[in-house]
């Protein structure tokens, strides 16, 4: 069954084609754990992949070419922060008004960098390590934001469980009003959160339009802000959990693809809703084991905050 | 049950009133549904670059409206039930899962004109069917295939598993296998029309299990950019439009569908009043199906088989469904000398002997 597939190329492959949904979702899981419910993950991704794109082509450096994206994802979430925090919007309308604009923006800001090739993204030199059979492949012949991703999981982690930061971050998704009574601006961390959130899905979103798919095309991410959505929700809001799903569904869909092309005789219909089925079958699993504790959201999730209340 | 009867009937009112308003301007209004993205470069770009025709051609006489990226499916019914009841004249729906919505639409409005590219059903008498005969350049494709890959594994990624996708499976592996009796044939179903990091995954998938020339049957560029990254080894074609920023390689030639002659024709005929329901499917004879240019990257005696092929099936003198050919289960389809019927193409579900796999269900 797995005849003819290289298992080093596969992991390599799958981490690739994971970058993109681990960003997005690890971004949205700051947000979520602020209590700000943003369902914006799409369109912010797509305006990063647009500016993102703009920016490497017109400065020809793919560095710069993600920060424009993280900026790009940033400044369309501010809208989303403005209009939830301080207009006191419905955050759920706000969130996918904010896909539909982003989509649309993203088209109209494309519209002249159709058909253009983006500079290469070089990978990063790990000299003879990068030749050692299977572990060079799996570990050592990637491009920095592969390390990137996995490096902003750890580091959401660490803040989350660890600092004084991750704590306050995680009271005012509790619980506004007593982080409030507490004398944390519950607004403010709030806009940082989204902010953070936008940046992290911007980053996602240009590495489809500058790695993934070298190329710009209207409407590029299709979907993968959905899926990045989905991934927060069934890894309970927990940053590791997340990874894994991020690389199951990304695995998943790269080795149904690989089981066809090697000629696997599983129908291809089954192969083709694997992903979905798996990730959240596994997801699932994982956070019935321990009750209901485990699965529980932020307890302020998608409510607004106003002092006066 | 009740509410939705008196919603059509209303409906049926309104495109009536509608209608009959759009006539009293004088003005015909041509409306295209899209499953895609206007920018994506393949299949919605050429259908929009058929839009844009139309309303070169006629001026201030014809108003069109379009909407892109319209899901296949309840969502392309009310998309076509708003665009009729807007006043539309004629409705242009552009891809094969359009099809029962087309006609369902089409039953409610009598008055309005719809079109479906790539199906077979017309239920009503005011629907007609076209599409274009793209295996024709498909089996060109197959030819340069076959005659280019060093691996002697060509791959084609396919989009859904219906007849006009499996026709073009069909043609690329008989003339690549013509020319080259070793090569092998990997299919990849995408189940998907545009999702460019899908597509690209696809490709890279069958780039690592050594395929070298890669057909697509989905809408975007992500193959080609793909095949891109290999520098040189693996080459591809344009699909649906030229895909000429890939030029010279990967993207050796291509397949550009050209839909505005048809679309000019009939929006005219919408006009003077003798729109009628046909069947029409057009291939290289007549334009519809035009290969793009082949570069250099491809030497040049196979250039020159590949043009001769192609102004053999423009002079009608060459069907590239040409007999013999059997069935993948060993059958006889086509005896010695016998060309396919359309029938036979239009609802093609087999592969044709030698492909490996399963079409999926």
């Amino acid at each position: 069954m797995f005849g003819g597939i290289d298992p080093g190329l596969l992991i390599a492959s799958l981490m690739v084609a994971s970058v993109p949904i681990l960003f997005a979702a690890v971004g949205e899981l700051v947000v979520e754990k602020a209590g700000v419910l943003n369902l914006g993950v799409e369109g912010m991704m797509i305006m990063g992949a647009v500016t993102g794109f703009i920016t490497a082509v017109q400065t020809g450096s793919p560095a710069l070419g993600f920060a424009g994206g993280a900026l790009g994802g940033a400044v369309l979430s501010l809208l989303f922060a403005v209009l939830t925090q301080v207009m006191q919007a419905n955050q759920v309308a706000s969130g996918l008004a904010l896909t539909l604009f982003g989509l649309g923006l993203s088209s109209l800001l494309g519209q002249g960098f159709v058909g253009i090739k983006p500079p290469l993204t070089p990978d990063v030199p790990f000299g003879p390590l990068a030749d050692i059979p299977f572990i060079g492949t799996v570990l050592f012949s990637h491009d920095p934001l592969v390390y990137l991703s996995v490096l902003a999981v750890a580091g959401v982690w660490a803040v989350l469980s660890f600092t004084r930061a991750g704590l306050v971050l995680r009271a005012v998704g509790e619980s506004h009003d007593a982080a409030h009574a507490l004398g944390y601006k519950v607004r403010r961390i709030r806009v940082l959160a989204i902010l953070f959130g936008g940046a992290m899905a911007g980053l996602g979103g240009a590495y489809v339009s500058l790695v993934r798919v070298p190329q710009w095309t209207d409407g590029i991410t299709a979907g993968a802000g959905w899926i990045a959505l989905a991934i927060v929700v069934f890894a309970s809001w927990k940053p590791w959990r997340a990874l894994l799903g991020a690389w199951l569904f990304g695995g998943i869909t790269v080795l149904q693809l690989n089981l066809q092309a090697a000629g696997s005789r599983i129908p291809v219909e089954y192969l083709s809703m694997s992903p979905y089925l798996i990730t959240i079958l596994v997801l699932v699993i994982m956070s019935s084991g321990r009750g209901r504790a485990a699965l529980s959201a932020p307890a302020s999730l998608g409510q607004n905050f106003h002092a006066a209340r | 049950m009740k509410r939705r009867h008196l919603l059509a009937t209303a409906a049926l009112g309104l495109g009536l009133a509608f209608g009959g308003a759009a006539a009293a301007q004088d003005k015909t209004k041509a409306c295209f549904v899209y499953v895609g993205p206007i920018g994506d470069l393949g299949w919605s770009y050429q259908h929009h670059q058929g839009l844009l025709a139309v309303q070169e051609a006629y001026g201030d006489k014809v108003e069109t409206a379009y909407q892109e990226s319209v899901p296949e499916g309840a969502d392309a019914e009310r998309v076509l039930t708003q665009m009729a009841l807007s006043g539309c004249d004629i409705i242009f729906t552009t891809s094969f899962g359009y099809m029962d919505a087309t006609n369902a639409v089409a039953k409610k409005f009598p008055n309005v004109k719809f079109e479906h590219a790539t199906g077979f059903k017309r239920e009503a008498p005011n629907v007609s069917i076209y599409n274009a005969r793209f295996y024709e350049g498909r089996a060109i494709q197959g030819h340069i295939a076959g005659k280019m890959t060093k691996t002697n594994k060509i791959g084609y990624i396919g989009s859904f598993p219906i007849p006009e996708v499996i026709m073009g499976i069909n043609a690329y592996y008989l003339h690549a296998k013509k020319v080259n009796p070793a090569v092998e044939l990997t299919v990849v179903w995408a189940m998907t029309w545009f999702d460019p990091a899908k597509e690209a995954d696809a490709a890279k998938a069958m780039i690592e299990q050594g395929v070298d020339v890669i057909a697509s049957h989905t809408d975007s560029t992500a193959p080609l950019a793909e095949a891109a990254k290999t520098g040189g080894k693996v080459i591809g074609f344009g699909q649906a439009s030229d895909m000429a920023e890939y030029k010279p390689s990967p993207r050796v030639t291509s397949i550009i569908d050209n839909w505005a002659p048809y679309y000019v024709k009939r929006v005219g005929q919408v006009m003077d009043g003798t729109w009628e329901s046909i069947d029409s499917w057009e291939g290289i004879a007549s334009g519809e199906v035009e290969l793009g240019e082949i570069t250099d990257a491809v030497p040049a005696d196979v250039k020159a088989e590949a043009e001769a092929m192609r102004d053999a099936i423009a002079a009608g003198t060459y069907h590239p469904f040409t007999g013999p050919i059997n069935k993948q289960d060993g059958s006889v389809w086509l005896a010695e000398g016998a060309t396919a019927p359309d029938g036979d193409l239009l609802g093609m579900g087999f592969y044709v002997e030698g492909i490996t796999g399963d079409i999926p269900k």
